[in-house]
């Protein structure tokens, strides 16, 4: 009965969406005050509409229903709790009522801290928002619904891919498609200026907000997602140029780009038509990485099933949408303005900058994520893209860019000179770069491009250092005053740098090495000792497990056990998984996966030395903690408050 | 300089740093195109010998073979028409099996062996990679059509 009424509760959403998709458009169009009104109530009844659907296909996942076609693929007695409740989005169909839960819960943010906004503002926002929703519940429930039924019932579900049977698997979809979907906030403000013909330094102080917290979800999701691979696929990978990575990686781009742009318009009032622009392709990217994933035009772990109907409707969904956004943007962008003008040498100069190259660096990655698709839709012949490409051009990007954020927020908006950011700068450049000559003779051997990195993301530290003694004096005082945007700024900053110096050491001095060990055999990599110890049985919950005993000394220093599995998951006939083992430092991670079983004990096991691999993550902790930071400014609540005298805490906070 | 040609002059450098840039991309992006053959057409010499190429269909049966003192793997790839002997050395993926499907990336040698340089199979066990169901197809298509 359960999975009827989330249907039910589905098709209800649906045409909530179409309400408030329809109505609140109207009611701006006419200055029908009701009409507009009426956007935040069905944004609230169509949240709740997918709640209940969601919580009615949870249930299902719980109670074990395996009359559910969906929970059958995806679920099984045996897995444990809170795997069927996270099982939920382990497949297309529920993680796509997923995206419309987290579409529903974006849009009841808005409508909930909107009130300030002009009512025409919010009403037009929130129907753009509709019409987002009504093209994924439309998608959901015309060719993706989660609660068909399975006749006959099924005695026992097909399992969870194991892979996902993981606790990284609970938090990196959701944060991924908060991400994903909260751009989709960005673009219905964008859209709601374009219509409204306001597009100015206030309406860029509203999006920013909202756009600063999509880009930390999409950062987390990414961050995860990267950090989940590395230690769950077992091999030791964290970035694998794969099209499913690529299409996150995408929006992530031109979204860095949007925040950098939205502050240009915020602060200066110009950028105004790019910084729309910005916003509508962010958007379309995300609609491009919801067809790469569904569509089942790629083979990956991310990759659902395949169904050509899918991927036509998203297409379709993308063609519309984007397409008419730009057609509004032709017609409308022209009467936006220019807004203030700038000088050569300026901070605006510098962040056009920052945007043509993550403008640049997005459109390399989609040339390489796409083209293979193109060419094999064409019938020219299945080719792909090695990473190597990759590689080569988004590190030459990267590195111009990474010093523009050690430079940018010392040069002055409007009008600066060289020679000025030269005389402050050039001590911070200096000791970078000694720095970060000297420090590669600690590893193996010295390479230009290394250091180069190096020197870039040490650069960004000093920078901010310089930035903060110059403003505060480096006194508590002085830095307890500092607004939460300004220090939430130089920690996303730092975050970059850390990513920088982590990229660096580990694509340079990571050793890996295959290798046949028996029992009491060892192998020596970067200075340490793995000794293995054999492997013993061991039953899990729902697998089979061979679990190896690996010693890691250095010289006569134990360092660590590590007890890498090969784990065989009985209800997916025998799929077998490889569970790595790790030795996380602050310096390096030591990394054990068992490969192929031998004869006589014998085991292919693979080591891994990698070095600073933990401040890839470190730095987009850090990135995200400052994109909250800048959220939670409370400039972007004031000025509103002046601007629309209103009630409540509001008003309060103010005194 | 005016305001007229230093803008001028602005966009000039910067449409020789957007060709620049292009050239580059573009040069990469040819040099890291790896193209896709079955193991028929590189039997006839259809692929390029200078450059790295994949190739798909399935492990032959009973043809995996691990050398006793090294990591080293040897295995048949066979799209039904024309048999590939492949070499390997390191970990195959947790997927690979004799009689499923594969898709290896690396170059010919001198002595008609393929050297792959990685071994894929990551799709799960009832599902089949696009680039094996072609070269089935491409060499047998009635079989491969039974096949499926």
């Amino acid at each position: 009965m359960l999975p009827e009424i989330g249907q039910f509760a589905l098709a209800l959403a649906l045409a909530v969406a179409m309400v408030q998709a329809v109505v609140p458009l109207a009611g701006a169009a006419r200055s029908n005050a009701a009409w507009m009104r009426s956007a935040r109530y069905s944004a609230f009844a169509q949240f709740l509409m997918v709640a209940v659907a969601y919580g009615c296909l949870t249930t299902a996942f719980i109670t074990n229903d395996f009359s559910v076609q969906y929970v059958a693929g995806n679920s099984n007695s045996l897995l444990p709790l809170y795997y069927r409740i996270t099982a939920v989005w382990g497949g297309h169909e529920g993680s796509l009522l997923l995206w419309v839960l987290m579409l529903a819960g974006w849009s009841v943010a808005v409508a909930v801290f909107s009130r300030h906004l002009p009512l025409d503002m919010s009403a037009r926002v929130l129907g753009v928002l509709g019409l987002v929703a009504v093209g994924f519940l439309g998608f959901m429930i015309f060719t993706s619904n989660p609660f068909m039924r399975l006749f006959p019932v099924a005695m026992e579900g097909h399992d969870l891919n194991p892979m996902l049977q993981d606790p990284g698997m609970i938090y990196h979809p959701p944060l991924l498609y908060m991400g994903y979907v909260g751009f989709s906030v960005a673009f219905a403000f964008a859209i709601a200026a374009l219509l409204s013909g306001c597009l100015d330094a206030t309406w860029a102080r509203w999006s920013r907000p909202w756009t600063t917290l999509a880009w930390v979800s999409l950062t987390c999701g990414i961050g995860l997602g990267s950090w989940w691979a590395y230690y769950e696929l077992g091999w030791g990978g964290w970035w694998f140029w794969d099209p499913v990575e690529n299409a996150s990686f995408m929006p992530w781009l031109t979204g860095t780009a949007l925040i950098h742009s939205l502050a240009v318009t915020e602060k200066r009032g110009t950028f105004r038509s790019w910084t729309v622009l910005l916003a509508i392709i962010t958007f379309g990217l995300t609609l491009l990485g919801a067809f790469l994933v569904r569509s089942g035009v790629i083979t990956s772990v991310h990759a659902f099933a395949t169904d050509p109907e899918r991927g036509v409707f998203i297409l379709a969904f993308f063609a519309v949408t984007i397409g008419l956004s730009l057609a509004l943007y032709a017609w409308r962008a022209p009467s936006v303005g220019l807004g203030g003008g700038f000088g050569t040498w300026s901070r605006e100069t510098l962040l056009l900058v920052n945007n043509v190259l993550l403008v640049v660096a997005a459109a390399v990655v989609l040339l390489g994520t796409v083209y293979p698709l193109a060419m094999d839709a064409l019938g020219a012949g299945k080719i792909s893209v090695g990473p190597p490409y990759f590689d080569t051009v988004f590190a030459p990007l990267m590195l111009p860019l990474a010093a523009l954020v050690a430079i940018g927020p010392l040069v002055r908006w409007k009008q600066d000179l060289p020679t000025r950011t030269w005389q402050q700068m050039r001590m911070t450049a200096i000791a970078a770069l000694s720095a970060a000559a000297v420090w590669p003779l600690f590893y193996a051997h010295w390479s230009p491009y290394l250091a180069l990195g190096l020197f870039t993301g040490l650069w960004v530290v000093l920078a901010i250092g310089l930035e903060l003694h110059q403003r505060t004096g480096l006194r508590p005082a002085g830095l307890a005053r500092l607004r939460p945007s300004h220090l939430g700024m130089h920690a996303a900053h730092l975050g970059l740098a850390l990513v920088v110096i982590g990229v660096g050491m580990v694509k340079s001095y990571e050793v890996e090495k295959d290798v046949r060990l028996a029992p009491g055999e060892s192998v020596d990599i970067a200075g340490y000792n793995f000794t293995f110890d054999g492997t013993y049985p061991l039953p899990g919950p729902n697998y089979m497990a061979d679990r190896g005993t690996v010693h890691v000394t250095r010289g006569e220093e134990t360092i660590a056990t590590l007890h890498p599995e090969k784990r065989t998951y009985a209800s997916k006939r025998g799929m077998p998984m490889t569970k790595a083992s790790l030795d996380r430092g602050l310096l390096r991670d030591l990394y054990v996966s068992l490969g192929d079983p031998l004869d006589k004990g014998a085991w292919v096991i693979r080591v891994y030395y990698k070095p600073y691999i933990g401040w890839l993550w470190a730095g987009c902790v850090l990135m995200a903690l400052g994109g909250l930071l800048a959220a939670s400014d409370r400039r972007y609540r004031v000025r509103i408050a002046q601007a629309a005298p209103a009630k409540g805490k509001l008003a309060m906070g103010r005194t | 300089m005016t305001p007229r040609k230093r803008r001028l002059v602005f966009a000039a450098g910067a449409l020789a740093a957007l060709g620049v840039a292009t050239t580059l991309v573009l040069n990469a992006f040819e040099d890291n195109l790896v193209f896709y053959y079955t193991p028929s057409e590189l039997h006839s010499g259809k692929a390029p010998a200078s450059r790295s190429v994949r190739i798909g269909g399935l492990v032959e049966a009973g043809s995996v073979q691990r050398d006793p003192g090294s990591t080293l793997v040897r295995f048949r790839v066979t799209d039904t028409a024309v048999t590939l002997p492949v070499t390997y050395e390191g970990i195959l993926p947790d997927l690979f099996r004799e009689g499923q499907g594969v898709v290896a990336e690396g170059r010919m040698d001198d002595n008609g062996v393929f050297q792959a340089r990685q071994v894929l199979a990551k799709h799960d066990e009832n599902y089949k990679a696009a680039e094996v169901t072609e070269a089935l197809e491409r060499a047998a298509p009635h079989a491969a059509a039974v096949a499926n």
